[in-house]
């Protein structure tokens, strides 16, 4: 326990969240928007492989991360076009899309397995980055960690002080009530399908491209699934989903600093169950708020 | 103006032709797909789908149609029943698993003793361990309110790290020369789950499965526990009303369908894939959900769709060797057909109507 770096791992804790906070704040715009997609897994791992072929391809991790980004909403498509024009079932068709993108993503991966991606840099911060303690936990990360935070804050005001953000709250809560009042529903919920398929695949992005960084077959390895639950926690609420992704990203990160420091005789397959058995005590003992009131409920304009 | 016009009841024809409708377009679009990725889409297509039985190395491959089936069929069973009643148990390959490691312990724990009670031991033991494992997502549901598809999911991950863990130390051949796997239950005579009709890949999960179907067809249409399924599904609140206690559906539910994912687990560690090793699940439990879609979540739909999936796995590994097809490929091919199922779907309870609304 006594090898561990508090300042090492705090870090990690930051790089391990990010993935799964730009997966859930996507989810949590579907959800408010009165969506449940549960095919985050499908198109986190698509984001991730879009990313790797196009920055290897390319050469630039950005790129890269754009190509992962429209992967992720093209694949989020799929999803929208089968539960708002075909009103499909909602967990069915989104069960069906972490299937599809799993399987998709091997095929697409295929002549990348043991390839090296480009590296992506740190953002340099003069100043911050010197910060006692504070400077190299937060401000020593590449620019996508800054980036989910940014969106995370982009978010809340497009809920909390935007009409449109307002609109589709209210979606959410009520579409029948909504498309009384005129709003266009499913244009509306499209667009945050696609917005949770881009953000989704930028999360995958940044696994195959910061984290790991390489691809392999199924490496999201649950991500999709902890962000879902990510949503959950935070009660679909920005703020505190950007502390939901720290408490899971620190159970990932102590367990892989314990693997590390061999100083503990816990078998590594033990430790490994650590992020999912959190999500699950975190799931217990946090009760949820109130979900939006539309969520899962297919909407048709049958008056 | 082409828009949706809600049918006054649910159409039978539809509901009966949407699989086979699905099941063509996914190897129109599968077929597209790998043109797309350089492969021939026709050989992709008859790889898959027609030598694992009429091909050069048929006899080789028609006795997996049923090894693989049975499992698929026993687990989508159990799920049919909660999905119909709107509970969401996702986890069944966890309980695949822990059925697989419950089996295998008692099976090892009377090594090498020989008597006829250690197989019925660990069948038992097989669908206890599905049972608990099913229980943790439905009590939780039930005491705290916590999402089943979620917590069910997660467990899957645990299993697997749970499986690692036998697999590497407690489970481990002492024989095996240090190598990650248990002893070949498949070689210990009383703990044997052999090929009952040599050829055929019948065995005893196999006849279970069959068993499963018939019961669960008596349980659907003729049994109180169908019936009260059947009302939570499509009206939560009339259950509520009618008398139906959903804590107890939940546990129920749950229980039967970790039960028999348990059991479909006993059955594989101890026949086809004779030892518990790291990679010893292969994603039945997330197939099942597609086969209990497909067959419409009714037992003789589900028995069809189960054989279906068969094949598409032992295709899959045909295209794998054939045409350098990653095994994944199949998976995708999998969650396509569920996805023109769900849509072709909307069939059933819509009609499309061409032209402008009238003006009532």
């Amino acid at each position: 326990m006594s090898n561990i770096d508090p300042i090492l791992l705090l870090s990690a804790i930051i790089v391990v969240s990010t993935p799964i906070l730009l997966a859930a704040i996507g989810e949590l715009v579907v959800e408010r928007a009165g969506v449940l997609n549960l095919g985050v897994e499908g198109m986190m791992i698509t984001g991730a492989v879009c990313g790797f072929v196009v920055a290897t391809a390319t050469g630039s991790p950005w790129l890269g991360f754009a190509g992962a980004a429209l992967g992720g909403a093209l694949l989020s498509m799929v999803f929208g076009i089968l539960t708002q024009l075909f009103l499909s079932n909602q967990v069915a068709t989104g069960l069906a899309l972490t299937l599809f993108g799993l399987g998709l993503s091997a095929l697409l991966g295929q002549g990348y397995i043991g390839v090296k991606g480009p590296v992506v840099p740190d953002l340099y911060l003069p100043g911050l980055r010197d910060i006692p303690f504070l400077g190299p936990v937060m401000f020593r990360h590449d620019a996508m960690v800054y980036i989910a935070l940014l969106i995370v804050a982009l978010v809340w005001l497009f809920l909390n002080r935007t009409r449109a953000g307002r609109v589709l709250r209210a979606v959410g809560e009520n579409h029948d009530a909504a498309h009384a009042l005129g709003y266009k529903v499913v244009r509306l919920r499209l667009a945050a399908i696609a917005f949770g398929g881009a953000c989704a695949g930028l999360g995958g992005a940044y696994l195959s491209l910061v984290r790991v960084p390489q691809w392999t077959e199924g490496m999201t390895a649950g991500a999709g699934w902890i962000a879902l639950a990510i949503v959950v926690f935070a009660s679909w609420r920005p703020g505190r989903l950007v502390l939901g992704a720290w408490l899971f990203g620190g159970a990932t990160a102590l367990q892989l600093a314990l693997q590390a420091s061999g100083g503990v005789q816990i078998p590594i397959e033990y430790l490994q169950m650590a992020p999912y058995l959190a999500t699950i005590l975190v799931l217990v003992i946090l009760r949820a708020g109130r979900a939006p009131g539309s969520l899962g409920r297919p909407f048709h304009a049958s008056s | 103006m082409i828009r949706l016009e809600r049918r006054p009841e649910p159409s039978r024809a539809w509901t009966l032709a949407t699989p086979f409708v699905a099941v063509a377009l996914t190897m129109v679009a599968g077929g597209l797909l790998f043109a797309l990725l350089g492969k021939d889409p026709i050989e992709a297509i008859r790889t898959i789908f027609w030598d694992p039985l009429f091909g050069d190395f048929a006899s080789y491959s028609r006795p997996q149609l049923l090894v693989k089936a049975g499992p698929l069929i026993l687990i989508a069973i159990g799920l049919s029943l909660g999905f119909r009643a709107g509970i969401w148990n996702i986890g069944a390959e966890g309980q695949y698993i822990l059925g697989a490691i419950f089996a295998a312990a008692t099976g090892l724990a009377f090594y090498p003793a020989e008597s006829w009670l250690i197989f019925p031991a660990m069948t038992l033991a097989g669908a206890l361990g599905g049972l608990l494992w099913a229980m943790i997502p439905a009590l939780l549901r039930v005491r705290f309110g916590t999402n089943e598809v979620l917590v069910s999911l997660m467990l899957v991950y645990v299993a697997e790290a749970l499986l690692a863990s036998m697999a590497l130390g407690l489970l481990r051949n002492p024989d095996g020369m240090g190598f990650p796997g248990s002893r070949n239950l498949a070689q210990y005579p009383s703990a044997a789950n052999p090929e009952l009709i040599v050829g055929t890949g019948m065995h005893w999960g196999v006849v279970l499965a069959l068993v499963a179907v018939i019961v669960g067809q008596v349980v659907m249409t003729r049994h109180q526990l169908g019936f009260r399924v059947r009302l939570a599904g499509q009206s939560p609140r009339a259950a509520v009303f009618g008398g139906v206690n959903p804590s107890w559906l939940v546990v129920v539910c749950m229980g039967l369908s970790g039960a028999l994912a348990g059991l479909a687990g006993m059955f594989e560690v101890a026949g086809p894939a004779g030892r518990l090793g790291i990679d010893f699940n292969v994603g039945y439990g997330f197939t099942a959900i597609i086969v209990a879609f497909l067959g419409r979540l009714n037992p003789i739909g589900i028995l069809l769709a189960g054989l279906l999936m068969a094949l598409t796995y032992i295709g899959g590994e045909l295209a794998q060797l054939q045409m350098n097809l990653p095994l994944a490929a199949i998976q995708m091919f999998q969650g396509m057909l569920l996805f023109f199922l769900l849509a072709i779907d909307v069939l059933t309870n819509f009609s499309f109507r061409f032209g402008r609304r009238a003006v009532a």
